[in-house]
């Protein structure tokens, strides 16, 4: 009986942080970039579904749709307000970028996140559930809602897996991972597939966000946990391997929902930040990671 | 370093420093209040451009260090009794040893991947903080018996005078022959290791250097409060604004990072008025920083000074 609830509860927690996590991977593994204002984007799309649907009144499926936008509004802000201009900067030696990337993002992070604070208070927010009710699946009751963000979590993941592996646009981003100046010499324009990679992560953020919104509820206070989750997950599962990010997610989704379970939900986070700390010692690449 | 004592640089900190001692004299307890936490901010912010600007190591948790040397010491003083000196000097021993064990991941990763694990670090501390309140306080705070001293000039020339310190040493360190074997071996350790000097070694000088001073400087502020919290010396939010400090004075220039510090506290102190939005501008100010003077503060004067 446990041990089903155990098993439903952490496939919905690791499918949602496995999606949150994909497009975090992907840019990585595109561009290089470590984008650390992942979290805000996240709340971001969650607030603003939150908003649609409670103060706009358009309705849950509109207000889901709104959220995800406002994430890759907020992705593509990012990219062209704060991540190209460190790229391209002559100001900036190249060895630096990366932690100017970082420190970029980071700043760009506690803006968005105070934004939300100051017009939409700190206090946490669910957004409404686009299926309501609850299911009884082998004898555990679980809410419709926990197994809709399952299934939109892999639908979303599979079909991002095909973009990738079965369209023209998905084997450029693919090749641009492999080697920046190979696809520059085969005649593609890297902005434009820098752009394509930061659309997709916006929108996965979006989704991701969104879902977290109904099946958790976030507040402002929830941006550095979720940038923080991403970050471990990702390099566990090795930088830039989007399968080790999905192995890595489920890993850490089923390990703090045994603790949780089992141990105490006041320990939830740290058997997966020991386990992290172990493999940097014995594998630091990751599960999956290349060198 | 023979031509620093005749530079400007050294002229205007000295009269800096000057100016700055005589301040108690004159503004309130308030701006001293103020200026204190400032003072022992610079030295954090100081203590990690030493790491990352000259070592090279993508430090996100320098509240590991701060944390460690501030709850050690802040824990033997309420628990024991001892006196606030000792409980400090120990403190900063606790950091130093914190200090090697997060050296010891950074001698075999690097870059982002030594990050994250120092961005652990800080986690793992803050985890154990509160699952083991019954010794830290957990989320609500230790509450220390001991303070230094209650008189707000005398703990401001303290902060003052351990700030001045503390940039005399980890300046001249940085200038020293040590300062440039850590630079090397920071950009290319590689080729710092095929000229003949142990990396190792010196990357671990400075992990400890940079510990002992966290930790010092984390044990002096938890006594001037009289409280250690999770929000005042551990919390991720705190590195964050140790590092962006560090970058907005100017990395690899040391002194940049303390008028960064002095800076970030005395803008978040100004902007209070606008509530909520004090964070937001500073952080927008920050970035602006970060994306048209990458060099910070000092950087951009320094180079103005080289050119001209």
């Amino acid at each position: 009986m446990r041990a089903f609830q155990i098993l439903i509860d952490g496939f919905a927690i690791s499918a949602l942080y496995a999606l949150g996590a994909t497009g975090f991977t992907l840019i990585f593994g595109v561009s290089g970039v470590l984008n650390l204002s992942h979290g805000a984007i996240m709340v971001a799309a969650a607030v603003a579904a939150w908003a649609a649907a409670s103060i706009l009144n358009v309705g849950t499926y509109a207000g889901a749709l709104i959220g995800v936008a406002v994430a890759l509004l907020t992705a593509f802000a990012t990219y062209f307000a704060v991540v190209k201009p460190i790229q391209d900067s002559r100001r900036i030696p190249n060895e630096e970028k990366e932690i100017f990337v970082l420190t970029g993002t980071l700043l760009w992070g506690i803006m968005i996140q105070e934004l939300i604070a100051y017009f939409f208070t700190n206090n946490a927010k669910t957004v409404l559930p686009i299926v309501e009710g609850v299911v009884e699946i082998l004898g555990v009751r679980t809410p419709r809602n926990e197994i809709f963000t399952a299934i939109v979590c892999c639908f979303v993941i599979a079909l991002l897996w095909l973009l990738v592996n079965r369209t023209r646009t998905g084997k450029a981003v693919l090749a641009a991972s492999m080697n920046p100046r190979g696809v520059t010499l085969l005649g593609l324009e890297l902005t434009n597939i820098y752009v394509v990679v930061w659309a997709i992560y916006g929108i996965l953020a979006g989704i991701a966000g969104v879902l977290l919104g109904m099946f958790l509820g976030v507040s402002s206070y929830s941006v550095g946990p979720l940038t923080a989750s991403a970050f471990s997950i990702v390099v566990l599962g090795g930088l830039g391997s989007v399968s080790g990010s999905l192995i890595a997610a489920f890993v850490v989704g089923y390990l703090e929902t045994l603790t949780a379970y089992l141990v105490s939900p006041a320990y939830r986070t740290i058997p997966a930040l020991l386990l992290l700390v172990f493999v940097m010692y014995i594998r630091p690449q990751g599960l999956l990671g290349r060198r | 370093m023979s031509t620093f004592f005749t530079s400007r640089l050294f002229f205007i900190s000295v009269a800096l420093v000057i100016i700055a001692a005589t301040l108690p004299l004159y503004v309130s307890g308030y701006v001293l209040g103020l200026l204190t936490v400032a003072f022992y901010f610079g030295v954090f912010a100081m203590a990690w451009d030493l790491l990352f600007g000259f070592a090279g190591e993508v430090n996100f948790g320098p509240t590991f260090l701060i944390g460690v040397g501030a709850y050690t010491a802040g824990i033997l003083n309420s628990q024991f009794g001892w006196s606030v000196y000792l409980c400090i000097v120990l403190g900063a021993l606790a950091s130093v040893i914190a200090g090697l064990v997060l050296a010891l991941p950074a001698l075999r990763v690097r870059g982002p991947y030594f990050g994250l694990t120092t961005l652990v670090a800080v986690l793992m501390l803050q985890n154990f903080i509160v699952v083991f309140a019954d010794l830290t306080g957990g989320e609500i705070g230790l509450t220390i018996p001991d303070v230094i001293t209650i008189s707000a000039g005398a703990n401001y020339w303290i902060a003052l005078g351990f700030m001045t310190i503390s940039a005399a040493i980890l300046y001249g360190l940085s200038q020293s022959p040590i300062g440039l074997v850590l630079q090397a071996s920071g950009q290319d350790p590689v080729q710092a290791g095929a000229l003949g000097f142990n990396i190792v070694k010196h990357k671990l000088a400075a992990f400890i250097v940079s510990a002992f001073f966290s930790g010092l400087s984390g044990a002096l502020l938890v006594f001037y409060f009289g409280t250690a919290s999770v929000g005042t010396v551990v919390d991720v939010a705190v590195g964050v604004n140790v590092i962006v400090s560090a970058v907005l004075g100017g990395r690899r220039t040391v002194l940049g990072a303390a008028l960064g510090a002095i800076f970030l506290i005395v803008a978040g102190e100004f902007l209070r008025p606008t509530g909520e939005l004090a964070t937001f501008i500073v952080s927008a100010v920050a970035l602006l920083v970060v994306l048209f003077f990458p060099g910070g503060f000092l950087g951009a004067a320094l180079s103005r000074e080289a050119r001209s």
